[in-house]
This record gives C-alpha cells, structure tokens and sequence, in this order.
C-alpha cells in the first residue's frame, strides 16, 4: 500500500511537469503573437461607433494593465502563473469581460463527457471483440468484423463525423444536424432536456465509436493472437482448464496490460479526433470553443483552451497510469 | 496388461508451406514404443532429436503444423482405454490432469504471470480432483510440502518465485491430481546441481508413492542415471536404442549410445573425453541409411545405403544398428 | 529486396491491395506534372459542371477543373506525409539509438522529454501555432512542425529495439572483438532496426496527412495551395452539400479514403513481414 501512494506520488509530480512545460509552452507561443491584444480589443470595441478619442486611450491604459502586457516576458510569465494556478487566465476577447475560464468551464463538461463515453465504450467493446477475433480467427462474423473496421480505421476523424453527419442527418435526415439541445431549450435537469441532450449526442458519438473501435479491436486481436502460443496459455490448455477461463483470465487479462499502455498513449490523439468531432457538428465542446477562438482572434481564450486541453490529457493519462499496477503485479511500485 | 501406452510406427511430422515453399520436418520417424505401469522411462538425445516432439504426441499437444502422419498410439489407464487421436477431442480433455499430466519445457514461462499461484491450481485441479473448495486448499498445502514448498506461496506471483521454485510449483501442479500417467519434459534442467538432486528425489518420491508411469525427458545423462528404470535413445527423430538403465550404462550397444555414455564424467576417470564431430543432421533433409553415420567412427558402406531397424537384442533390449554385437571393439579399435 | 516484395505480393492479399490503391494514388497524383492549368487560378471555366466527359469530375464553384486540382491535392498532401515521416525518422532514430545505447542519465532524461511529448495533445498545440504564425504557417512550416510533435512513439519503440539488441550475444562477441561502438551500431544493429523505421514511416504519413487534412479543413493551413484538406475547407466554404454539388465533396473523399487505406494496409503487412511470431502463425496456418 505505502509502495502503491509513493508510486502515485512519482506519477503526480510527473504530472505536474507535464503541465508545467506544456502550459508554458503555450505561453510563450501565444505571446510571440504579432497580434497585440490590447489594440485588438480595442478595434472590436470601437468597430461600430465613433468613440471619442480620449476615452479609447483610457481604454488602453485599463486593458493593457488588464493583461499585464507592459512589463517584460519573463515577468508577464510568472504573472501568467500566479494567475493561472487559481485557474484565472484573464478575460475573453470574444466576449469581454467574460473570464475566459467560465467560457472553458462552460465547453468542458460537454468534451468530458464526449470523451469519457466513447473512450470507455471503444476500448471496452473494442477489446472484447477483438480478444474473441484473436482467439477464434476462423469466425465468419469476426473476420468480417474486423475487415470493415481494417478500413475505417485509417480514415481521419474529420471525415468519418462528415460522411455520417452527410449519411444520418442530410441524406436521411433521422437526427439533428448539430448543436448540443435543441435550440430553445433551458440548460435544466428535465426530460425534455435530457432527451434532447442523448440525441444531439448520438452523431458524434456515433462516429467517433466508428474510428475508434477499429484501433483496440486489431490491436487486441493481434496481441491475443500472440498471447495464444504462449507456454502459460498452452499449459492451460492441456491440463483441460475450461475455455472461457482461458480467454479470460489467462489470454484477455494478460492483453489488457498492453492495452492499457496504449490506451495511455492514444488519449492525446482520441482527445484531438473529440474537439474535431465536435466542430464538424456544431457541439458545444472545447474544440468548437477553440475554432471560435481562433477565428476572432481572441488570444487568452486559445492560449485557455490550449492549456485546459493539455492537462486535462495529462490528468486523464495520469489517471490511466495509476490504474496500472493494479493490472500489472510485475510493476515494481517503489 | 501392464503397458500404459503403446506406439507403434508413429510418423509425426512439421509440414509448413510459407510463402509458397513446402518444408518437412521429420521430427518424430518410425518410433514404437511403450511405457509400462509403474517406471520411469527416460527419453535422452541431443537438442532438436525430436524429444519435446515426440511427447508432445503423447500428450495430445500438437498444434499445426505438427502433424501425424502416420502409427498409432494407445493409453490403457486400466478404467479407460482410449487413442486421443481417434476420439473426440472432448474425451480427451476429460482425462487430462486426472489421468494424465504434462509438465512443459521451461518452466519459467509456464505460468500465467497474472494469476496468482493459487488461482492457478485452481484452475487446474479443482475440477479433476472432484473435491470441494474447502476441502481442495488443506489437500493442495499438504502435496506442496512434499515438495519443500511453503504453503505462502499460493498467494504469489510467479515473478516473485525463485525458477527452482517455479519449476517445483509446475511439478506440483502436474502431480496434485495424482494422474496414471506423467509426462515431463526437461523438469530440472534450469536448476543447479543440488535443487536438482533434491527435485529428482521429489519426483522419484511422488512416482512410488502413486504407483503412476512417467516419462522422463533430459539430454543430460547422468539425470538418466539417477532416476529412470528404462531409456530410449533419440537421434534425429529416430528411436536408435532402448533398455533398462543400468545395462544401458554398462554395455552400450549403439554407437552414439557409447558416446553418450562414456562423455558422463566419473570420478578417477583418466581417459580423454572425445566430442562427437560434425553436426547433427538436419530434420528436414536426413542422410539416407541410418541417420547416424555420417558422424558414425564405425559406419561401412551398408550404413550409408540401408537404414537399420530396431531389433530385439534380448535382456529387454532394442537397438538400431548393423554393429550391435562388437560396438566396443570397434569403437576402441577406430580410435 | 525484389524477392520480399514478390512474395509479399503473391501471398499477402492485404500487402496486393495496398499496394495497388497505392500505386493508383501516386500515379495520380504524378499526373499533377502533366496539368495543362494552374491549380491556384480561380474562375477559370464555367463553375459548378458536374462530372463529364470533358470534365471528368467536374468543376468546383469557384472554376476549377476537379481532375487537375485533384492531382495537385494528392501530389501536395502525399509530399506532405512524406516530408514529416522523414524528419520525424530522423529524430526518432537518432533519439531512440542514443537513449538505447547510452542508457543512465542520457536515457532517463531523453524518456523523461519523450513522455511529455507522447502526452501533449498535438492538435491544440498546432493550432496554437497557426493561431501565432497565420500566413508564416507555410506547408513547409506545418511539416516541420508536425515531425517536431511526431517522433515520440517510435523512438521509444526503437530505444527498446535497441536495449535488446545490445544485450544480444553477438552485440557481446563484437565489443570482444574490438569493434568500436559505432560499427556495430551502424553495421550490426541498423540492419535490424531499419524495417521497424520503414513499416512506422508509413504509419507517420498516414498520422501526418490526417492532421493536415484536420487543420486545413477547419481552415488552419495555408487555404491558397490544393491538398486533401483545403479541397474540402473550398467546399465547405461554398456549402457545396447544400448547394447540391456533391461531387466536389464526394471525389476528395474517395481519394482520402484510397490513400489512408492503401497506406495502412501497405504497413499493417509490413509490419506482420518483420515480426517473425506473426509470421510464424501464417505458416502455421499452411496458406
Ligand atoms: N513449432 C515448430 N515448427 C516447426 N518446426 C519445429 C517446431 N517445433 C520444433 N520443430 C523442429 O523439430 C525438431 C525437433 O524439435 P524438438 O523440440 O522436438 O527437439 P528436442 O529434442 O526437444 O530439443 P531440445 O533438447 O532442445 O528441447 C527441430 O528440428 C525443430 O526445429
Ligand atoms: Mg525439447
């Protein structure tokens, strides 16, 4: 037990540096920015109306010590930081003077969830699929199976979320086009909006399923077709233990090790199909938040989303890696 | 009947087709043989002779591209007789561990790393041995320390065990049952000399107290010597010598058994040990003739051309050889 | 060399029909050396034709014949692929022969650089970049960009190719021997670790034009030069589905859909050639 937390200790301070230099890596792309976020402000302000001079200047003086932008970098760095570790990275652009952590807070929730329900729903169904494939490779149905998944598998997130938003919401139009809710609706704990939610959901779950399936399903099917020659799998076998015991407990657990290292290292990717999905049908995530961003410019809520995005993947890897040697009893954990 | 197991002109080989070229590996040729109730037959001969193969026909473990091509084999358990081959797959399952055991090359690797080692006889012997739950622990704990073994080491996983224990915990599982039959492929060869001793005198223990058969497998002689009442003698995939161990020692009466014989290491022994030349021969290209003569001090043009059967040589004595009656003359005379 | 592939042709149906989605694509795209029009002039024939036999996929709303933008697109996106799995090869095999061979700290800190880069989402990251650099976001740019985010994977598989090659007995026999240490690496051990950087070579293009044809769809690219994503941001843009010129989405996408799996299957049986277990199981199975 005291071996498992010293373990977790370690894995948390790696954690913490993997949020540290990718925020700050993040940081300091985001102020080699040519776009000086003072004037920009400015120029949506005063886009449509004459604004007297003077009070623009005013203005300025208000954003500029707003955003800390006149001391040097390496002070703007360690301002950036005091701030940020009480999760305040300044107001929106886009919606000023909306912090932009509200607006992160507020997509949140919906990539979590997103992500949470088609990372367990691949990986669970993916490996059990692919356990059975690997260890009856002469079935019809699985080989089958594992043809259409072979050529879904390579195809970008961005075009598999296109061609069924095309399939299931254009050519036969059974489901909502975009959006989270139907729009109208009151973000409340009813039916009606519950109802709206899981369907909205279903496209883009849909299609993200469809991609990443294909991933744990030939990956579990090459390592269970491995794992069958091997000595313990073949002494089982012949003192007459039952089959299912084997494909469970000797050939599925022993995959699932490896399964689980590679599901710690595709979390990253599988979170960038999730914000890619979730443009292609107007969802309200964090990717849709970071396109909206980017298109108008808004500085701290792209430097925002990017770092919510880098630890949240960090966060979940980490989670991911703690479940390891529970899996594993041949990780040392001192 | 006495007999356990009878072969008769078993032919087993590895046929592989890769990429569109064919390949025979004659691993197992023209081997009869049986395995009497109640001994201990050693099986000796050097590496890839076909030894793991040939028991593995025994066992009921082939996989492709292993294959019999031809023979048949019989166990008579004394309640059942079956051919494995013959019938369901399903009878055959049946009677593993309760009726007979096979304990794999490598012991190492075994166990499933994943599991711990109570889990693991549980799997294999509960259902076998037809006890309850509660029962099975106390009757697992009690067969372990015959072995030396601590019962604590239920609750392990095989990496936290020696491989002297690991190899102790396969004899354990293979024996639990108390089978008719065991089969054992180089059980003791990754250990060192004095766990080796002591797990040969376990095995030897275990044998006479369940009056079961085992077929012993090792290339190293002198294991032969200490355990087994019978040897065969492989050389590429052919049965070449049998008999009881102690006449085997004292009079060879095949070639490559007098080599084998005479590289053991006595104490006070002054005469130089003579390494056998060449190679062995390849499993899929054969020499024709008997097998052994390309490497034979002693072959002649006969042994080149015409392959020599096993014949009867009396004493309860097989061997494979046109020189049988005066190796030893021969042999000395050629050095 | 020839004998592999022959082979691998004859009795590997996966390795045949990459192969041939393979070789349609790229001659394709080799056809873009022969396009009698400039791809990045607008409004040059009648817009919206559908496919005919003039205009063999027609033309887009904006002018173009499909045909001959299509070939620079897969011209452009295949460079692409190619010129991130090269420099990503590079740093993986440097990153991951040195962490190998030199183990102790070298190692640790090398492993510790790497699992930050396997845990950085690559997506926000590159998008943060476009965000900084917009126009000096130059195609060459983005692919440096994209092997400098995409070598970490293969590194760390050629670091553990590496460890047990060197504990290998003929590592041992050639330190006896007295052969330097960079002779053995170079003449021992490359032989074995250079399918591994072909057979991943293939699986980074196929990573690499994935996340080209993401950014540009969303419009984070250079939009000016056709490739597989700016095609589809173009008809986005003019809302081609809705306008009902379907064609103008529909050939990109089968041409996506041909290159990623020609390419995947072309490294999945690759990958089953190196790795003897799965070899040993087709010839097992006797087919
Ligand atoms: N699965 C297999 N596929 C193809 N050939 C095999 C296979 N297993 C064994 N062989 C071949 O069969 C021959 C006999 O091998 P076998 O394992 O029976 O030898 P052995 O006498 O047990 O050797 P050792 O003392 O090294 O265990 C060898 O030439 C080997 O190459
Ligand atoms: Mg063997």
């Amino acid at each position: 037990m005291i071996n498992y937390l010293l373990f977790a200790a370690k894995r948390f301070l790696q954690l913490v540096a993997v949020v540290f230099s990718g925020v700050s890596v993040a940081f300091f792309v985001s102020h080699l920015s040519p776009i000086d976020p003072v004037e920009a402000a400015i120029r949506r302000s005063t886009r449509n109306s004459n604004v007297n001079p003077e009070a623009v200047e005013k203005m300025r003086e208000t954003l500029t010590a707003l955003y800390g932008v006149d001391v040097p970098m390496w002070q703007q760095f360690t301002n950036f930081w005091s701030k940020v570790v009480v999760g305040d990275f300044g107001p929106s652009l886009l919606s000023f003077p909306t912090p932009t952590m509200d607006l992160v807070l507020r997509a949140l929730p919906w990539t979590v969830g997103l992500l949470l329900v088609t990372v367990l729903g691949t990986w669970c169904i993916g490996n059990f699929l692919g356990a059975f494939a690997g260890y009856f490779q002469n079935n019809k149905y699985l080989k089958a199976f594992g043809i259409v998944t072979m050529s879904i598998q390579p195809i970008p997130y961005y075009i598999v979320a296109f061609l069924t938003l095309i399939l299931l919401a254009f050519i036969w139009p059974i489901l909502p086009l975009g959006g989270g809710y139907a729009i109208g609706l009151v973000q409340e704990w009813s039916w009606v909006f519950v109802l709206s939610v899981m369907k909205h959901a279903i496209l883009p779950i849909l299609s993200l399923i469809l991609v990443g399936l294909g991933l744990w399903f030939l990956g579990m099917r090459a390592l269970v077709s491995n794992i069958i020659s091997e000595d313990y799998v073949v002494f089982a076998e012949l003192a007459g233990v039952s089959k299912p015991k084997i494909v469970i407990s000797y050939v599925m657990r022993n995959a699932l090790v490896p399964q689980l290292t590679a599901l710690a290292m595709a979390i990253g990717g599988i979170f960038s199909g999730t914000i890619i999905t979730e443009q292609v049908f107007s969802y309200p995530g964090l990717g849709s938040l970071l396109v909206r961003a980017v298109n108008s410019g808004d500085y701290t809520l792209v430097l925002a989303v990017s770092s919510v995005a880098v630890a949240a993947v960090a966060v979940a890897i980490f989670i991911v890696d703690l479940l390891h040697p529970l899996l594993d009893p041949r990780i040392k954990v001192e | 009947m006495s007999d356990v197991l009878t072969v008769n002109k078993l032919k087993a080989y590895y046929i592989m087709n890769y990429f569109g070229t064919k390949r025979e590996v004659r691993a197992v040729d023209n081997v009869s043989l049986t395995i009497r109730k109640n001994e201990i037959y050693g099986i000796a001969g050097e590496s890839s002779s076909g030894k793991t193969s040939l028991i593995k026909v025994f066992a009921a473990a082939m996989r492709p591209p292993f294959e019999i091509v031809d023979g048949d084999i019989k166990f008579d358990f004394g309640d059942v007789k079956i051919d494995p081959y013959a019938e369901d797959k399903s009878k055959v399952d049946a009677l593993r561990w309760s009726h007979f055991s096979y304990i794999m090359q490598g012991s190492m690797s075994v166990l499933n790393p994943v599991r711990k080692i109570g889990k693991t006889f549980e799997d294999f012997a509960l259902k076998p041995m037809g006890v309850s739950k509660a029962e099975f622990i106390p009757l697992v704990i009690e067969h372990l320390k015959k072995l030396k073994l601590s019962p604590d080491i239920l609750n392990s996983y095989p990496h936290e065990l020696s491989g002297g224990m690991c190899q102790r915990v396969t004899i354990a599982l293979a024996t639990v049952c108390r089978p008719k039959f065991i089969i054992a492929d180089e059980p003791t060869t990754a250990l060192d000399v004095v766990v080796q001793k002591e797990v040969l005198s376990m095995i030897r223990g275990i044998q006479q107290e369940m009056g079961s058969s085992v077929v012993f497998v090792t290339h190293d002689m002198s294991v032969h010597a200490n355990i087994t009442d019978r040897i065969g003698i492989f050389y590429a995939g052919r049965l070449v010598e049998e008999g009881p161990t102690k006449l085997m020692f004292e009079q060879p009466k095949h070639p490559y058994t007098y080599h084998l014989v005479s590289s053991i290491p006595r104490i006070g022994d002054t005469q130089r040990r003579t390494s056998l030349e060449g190679k062995p021969p390849s499993l899929a290209t054969p020499p024709n003739g008997c097998r052994f003569h390309p490497r034979c001090p002693i072959a002649t043009d006969k042994c080149s051309q015409e392959n020599p059967e096993l014949v009867d040589v009396g004493e309860g004595r097989r061997v494979a050889c046109f020189h049988s009656d005066k190796v030893k003359p021969l042999l000395e005379a050629a050095q | 060399m020839f004998k592999v592939f022959s082979d691998l042709m004859r009795y590997n149906i996966e390795f045949a029909i990459g192969f041939f989605l393979f070789l349609f694509v790229f001659i394709f795209g080799a056809l873009s050396f022969f396009s009698p029009v400039d791809p990045t002039q607008i409004y040059m024939l009648v817009p919206d034709i559908k496919p005919n036999a003039q205009y063999w996929f027609g033309t887009n709303s904006r002018g173009q014949d499909l045909f001959w933008q299509m070939t620079f697109a897969v011209r452009n996106s295949l460079l692409f692929g190619f010129t991130v799995a090269m420099m990503s090869r590079v740093l993986s095999l440097v990153i991951g022969l040195v962490s190998g061979y030199a183990g102790g700290w070298a190692d640790r800190i090398l492993m510790f650089v790497n699992d930050i880069f396997v845990s950085i989402p690559v997506f926000p990251i590159l998008v943060l970049f476009f965000f900084v650099l917009r126009d000096d976001l130059t195609t060459l740019n983005l692919a440096i960009l994209v092997a400098l985010l995409g070598w970490a994977f293969d590194a760390r598989l050629i670091r553990s190719m590496m460890l047990s090659l060197k504990h290998r007995e003929f590592t041992q026999h050639a330190i006896f021997s007295g052969m330097p240490m960079h002779k053995i690496v170079l003449k021992e051990h490359l032989p074995y670790i250079m399918p591994i950087v072909f057979s991943t070579a293939l699986a980074n293009m196929i990573w690499s034009i994935g996340i080209e044809v993401t950014l540009a769809v969303l419009g984070f690219a250079n939009i000016s030069i056709p490739t597989f994503g700016t095609m589809l941001y173009w008809a986005n843009n003019h809302s081609a589905m809705i306008a009902g010129i379907w064609w103008w989405i529909l050939i990109p996408v089968v041409f996506i859909a041909m290159t990623f799996l020609g390419l995947y299957l072309l490294s999945v049986s690759l990958n089953e050639y190196i790795d003897p277990r799965q070899r040993l199981r087709r010839m097992g199975g006797g087919s």
